[in-house]
């Protein structure tokens, strides 16, 4: 499973960061990014779901490879 | 409170302050959504009630078209503002939950590095000390007003530590902000007066901080630039009045809510007593049903959404709280689900005003409910009909009369 965070929609909730610390961090300003380019170990599958599924702006999309 | 007349068509005439709409509004909001999705009234000033989550995502994207300049759901009369010396000296803004662009993001991208999960974790010791206090003050007891005793002070605590003011004061400040934000929307005079107490205050401690700079958050603020100028005293000062007004009764609602739903539904009680595991899903649904906060929005391009057109002028409120329980983005949207694990409500708001406290209130709702469950697991509400609710801007219990067994 690979995400990423669509930069323009992201405004700062940091629900990702909250649900998954390991996939995602976020700046100074709330801005999320996916770490390690996106890739998520299959352990943390569910909790990259859970991200995206509680994503109020909608921010977090899979990426299809 | 005035005394308004009861709503016989809430489609075209509804009451924010209405006494059973502020104790539950949940039917009112499906029956608009079902039949008007957009209400409006002539009421407070007049404005729109949009109720369903695509149209308040909509709205709240409509920027320059609608105005972050008077947010308060009932507003401050123009003319008193200009004409008052406290005002005038000190400012009557909130940057940046009032400001617009260009200015918007770079105050915002001021206070918000106050605000990241890492730097509110630093709270956290605070705040958690700070509730076992507060329950050590009544446990013995057996009884509290868990609204009055509790929930108030753990906002109203915290922030005045961030802000660095003191702490004995801090009565005081929630009586100024109740006094802006929630006692007196059909009095302007009253408002008024504690819009000024709070400026007045701010504005002398900013003034003396610009002269003699400490350590904390307020010579840190002053000390920053905005587009290469200096940011002024008049902003600073808004951006202090911003964390308490917005930091205080929100929060307060927020822990109050939750409080009242555990105390009044035993299954969901014991059932997060006996899994503490259960808390960020718990809260996260008591944050989407129990939503405090409606921002108001003034239209200053006519835009059209939902088939209504909205002429420059008209106010459109943001009713983050209905978003919350539309069935079209929550499954059985008006039921507690402690479980719920897919959650995007929209309690901070959202768009980019998003609340930028965000990250501070949840750790504060979070330690709150979890060192009340550890300390007092097992309580109830002894009276629910006594219960008072706030409405308008900000919705939660004001007083709340627990029991729980005596320790």
């Amino acid at each position: 499973m690979r995400v990423k965070v669509i930069a323009d929609k992201c405004e700062g909730h940091n629900r990702c960061c909250a649900l998954a610390p390991e996939i995602f961090d976020v700046d100074d300003y709330g801005t999320a990014t996916a770490m390690n380019d996106g890739n998520v170990p299959l352990e943390l599958e569910a909790k990259a779901k859970l991200a995206v599924e509680n994503c109020p702006e909608y921010a977090i999309e899979y990426v299809k490879d | 409170m005035t005394e308004t007349p009861p709503v016989d068509d809430w489609a075209t005439d509804f009451d924010l302050f209405d006494d059973s709409y502020r104790k539950d509004p949940g039917p009112v909001w499906k029956e608009l959504r079902e039949t008007c999705p957009i209400a409006h009234t002539e009421r407070w000033g007049g404005s729109w009630l949009p109720t369903k989550y695509e149209d308040i995502q909509a709205f709240v994207r409509m920027v320059p078209e609608l105005s972050s300049r008077n947010p308060l759901v009932v507003s401050q009369p123009k003319e008193e503002q200009e004409f008052d010396p406290v005002l005038a000296e000190y400012g009557n803004s909130a940057p940046p939950i009032t400001s617009d662009p260009p200015d918007h993001i770079p105050m915002r991208r001021m206070i918000l590095p106050l605000f990241t999960h890492k730097a509110v974790a630093k709270h956290s010791a605070f705040v958690e000390t700070m509730c076992h206090e507060l329950i050590d003050g009544f446990i013995e007891k057996g009884s509290c007003d868990a609204a009055l005793d509790y929930a108030v002070y753990i906002p109203a605590k915290t922030i005045a530590h961030i802000i660095g003011v003191d702490a004995h004061r801090v009565d005081e400040f929630i009586g100024w902000v109740r006094g802006v934000i929630e006692l007196n929307a059909g009095d302007a005079d009253e408002r008024n007066k504690y819009n000024r107490i709070l400026r007045q205050f701010f504005g002398e401690l900013v003034t003396e901080r610009k002269a003699n700079p400490k350590d904390d958050m307020i010579s840190s603020l002053l000390a920053q630039e905005i587009n290469g100028a200096p940011v002024s005293k008049k902003a600073v000062v808004g951006m202090c009045n911003l964390m308490l007004v917005a930091g205080i009764d929100t929060t307060w609602s927020s822990i109050g809510s939750a409080l009242l739903h555990f105390a009044t539904h035993p299954d969901h009680r014991r059932r997060l007593a006996n899994e503490p595991e259960l808390m960020p899903s718990a809260m996260e649904e008591m944050l989407r049903v129990y939503s405090p906060v409606t921002m108001a929005r003034e239209v200053t391009e006519e835009v059209q959404t939902g088939g209504v057109t909205f002429k420059p002028g008209d106010k459109v409120l943001m009713n983050f709280p209905a978003a919350n329980r539309d069935p079209a983005v929550f499954d059985n949207p008006d039921e507690v689900d402690l479980d719920r694990e897919k959650n995007r409500h929209i309690a901070f708001g959202i768009g980019s005003h998003r609340c930028a406290g965000s990250n501070l209130a949840r750790l504060e709702m979070e330690t709150a409910l979890r060192v009340w469950f550890e300390r007092i697991p097992e309580f109830e509400c002894s009276n629910p009909d006594a219960v008072i609710w706030s409405g308008g801007q900000v919705r939660g219990p004001r007083h709340l009369p627990f029991t729980f067994p005596a320790q």
